[in-house]
């Protein structure tokens, strides 16, 4: 099992079809690859694209947080991240929306068919740093798939966490992702989880309201909490606000950035941020180091 | 006999008042219980009190006709429900309705305006605390209406 990317390049394992390696080395824009294995439609717009390696050796570690550019064949290539879990890496899932060509191309692709994959590029989430805190987690719309590595890591070693909220806003009651499973978290005694939309109808029973609502009743220690953060970028302010009117310090809060990621690689300049390459800085920021440059219009 | 005053003394919107004014709070006070699909309120009708949540869940809607009722906010514990008894008209302008099994304490809005045209120390105070909740609700509104989850291509 290979372990690459920008940040996150090892020595570890390196007999593993070390050729291909080289290539990687070489030649980072190089696409490998993945056999399709399944499409699963997650609400209306969004879904989950689930990959392997056409040759299993090429199958590499990541990190929570990273991600993957994706390429279909002929029509052009997204930076998607990855939200399946980080100990079988062996499978690749990738959940978006079908918003532009691409994604609205991979929606269409079938069992059988062949992506090409590039990556694992970025930065990720500080789960190790995070041992020994309380752990909260606030999402909007998709912005839990992102979360959701670190979700799996952070239960699977929950004795080594204080306590853990998930607090996740969407749209409306149909747009929520991971239904199922967010239902089985609800079940475990070691997380709380509270999940909100922003508008609904009578059949709904759940709350309804902004993300930021959630945060004032949520059960976390503010002076020993490690907060982390994906969504819409105004969505992601007000959690901020909310936070810090919690007490939480910036230097406790991690975003995920967007911008327009092309190469993966911080050359292209395409998702240039400040003084900061969202593709090898980010995704993942700690917030005081994007403080100055977060919510500028200008940037 | 058992007042309500140790109650409201742990509810989170009333922290930190002076007891003088947590006595005259609980003169106004009453102790309620909603089942799950009862109406607090509808939407037109008289404003007489506000309701400090103590467990459970309201949703506060409106009817959108054939759309049928479009909730737009939730209520639950340790939060407060309704403002409209505090500004004339005092009419509510939405309805609620219990989501579950809601335990609530309803403070009577005709006596604190009374209460606080008496002791406008005590008008200040809860207009203080309103003020922020009014605020929170404004910017969680603003918010929503930004629709920010909305798909862009």
């Amino acid at each position: 099992m290979r372990r690459r990317g920008c940040n996150s390049w090892t020595s570890t394992n390196l007999v593993h079809d070390l050729e291909d390696e080289e290539d990687m080395i070489a030649n980072p824009m190089l696409t490998h690859s993945y056999v399709v294995k399944r499409v699963q439609q997650e609400t209306y717009d969004t879904f989950t694209i689930e990959l392997e390696p056409k040759n299993k050796a090429q199958a590499f570690s990541f990190a929570p947080g990273q991600f993957n550019m994706l390429y279909v064949f002929g029509v052009g290539e997204v930076p998607i991240s990855i939200c399946g879990d980080p100990s079988k890496p062996e499978t690749l899932l990738h959940t978006t929306r079908a918003v532009g060509t691409v994604t609205n191309a991979l929606r269409k692709l079938r069992r059988g068919d062949l992506v090409g994959v590039r990556g694992p590029f970025g930065t990720s989430w500080p789960v190790e740093e995070a041992k020994g805190h309380d752990v909260v987690i606030v999402t909007g719309g998709i912005g839990l798939p992102p979360l959701r590595p670190s979700l799996y890591q952070l239960l699977s070693k929950k004795q080594e966490y204080g306590k853990l909220v998930l607090l996740y806003g969407a749209r409306t009651p149909e747009d929520i992702v991971y239904g199922q499973e967010i239902e089985q978290w609800r079940k475990r005694s070691d997380i709380a989880v509270d999940v909100t939309v922003d508008r609904a109808t009578g059949q709904w029973r759940g709350n309804v309201g902004v993300v930021t609502t959630l945060i004032p009743k949520a059960s976390f220690d503010p002076a020993d909490t490690i907060a982390m953060i994906v969504g819409p970028e105004i969505m992601m302010r007000f959690t901020i606000a909310e936070l810090q009117r919690r007490g939480l310090r910036d230097e406790s809060i991690y975003i995920s950035m967007e911008r327009n990621m092309k190469c993966g690689l911080g050359f292209c300049g395409h998702c240039q941020f400040g003084p900061f390459f969202v593709c090898k800085d980010g995704p993942v920021f700690r917030y005081d180091r994007v403080k100055p440059f977060f919510g500028k219009g200008e940037i | 006999m058992e007042t309500l005053e140790p109650i409201l003394a742990k509810h989170p919107f009333l922290k930190g008042l002076e007891p003088r004014h947590l006595k005259i709070l609980v003169g106004c006070a009453s102790n309620v219980r909603f089942n799950a699909g009862h109406f607090l309120f509808h939407e037109g009708e008289e404003a007489n009190e506000f309701y400090m949540i103590r467990e459970g869940k309201v949703a506060v809607q409106i009817q959108g006709g054939e759309r049928g009722p479009i909730i737009v906010q939730t209520v639950g514990e340790g939060e407060v429900l309704g403002w409209s008894w505090l500004i004339p008209p005092y009419r509510w302008r939405f309805d609620a309705s219990a989501l579950e099994l809601t335990r609530a304490i309803a403070l009577d809005g005709k006596c604190l305006r009374m209460k606080s045209e008496e002791d406008h120390d005590l008008g200040y105070e809860l207009l203080k605390r309103f003020a922020g909740i009014i605020v929170e609700r404004l910017e969680a509104a603003r918010l929503q209406l930004l629709d920010v989850y909305k798909s862009r291509p």
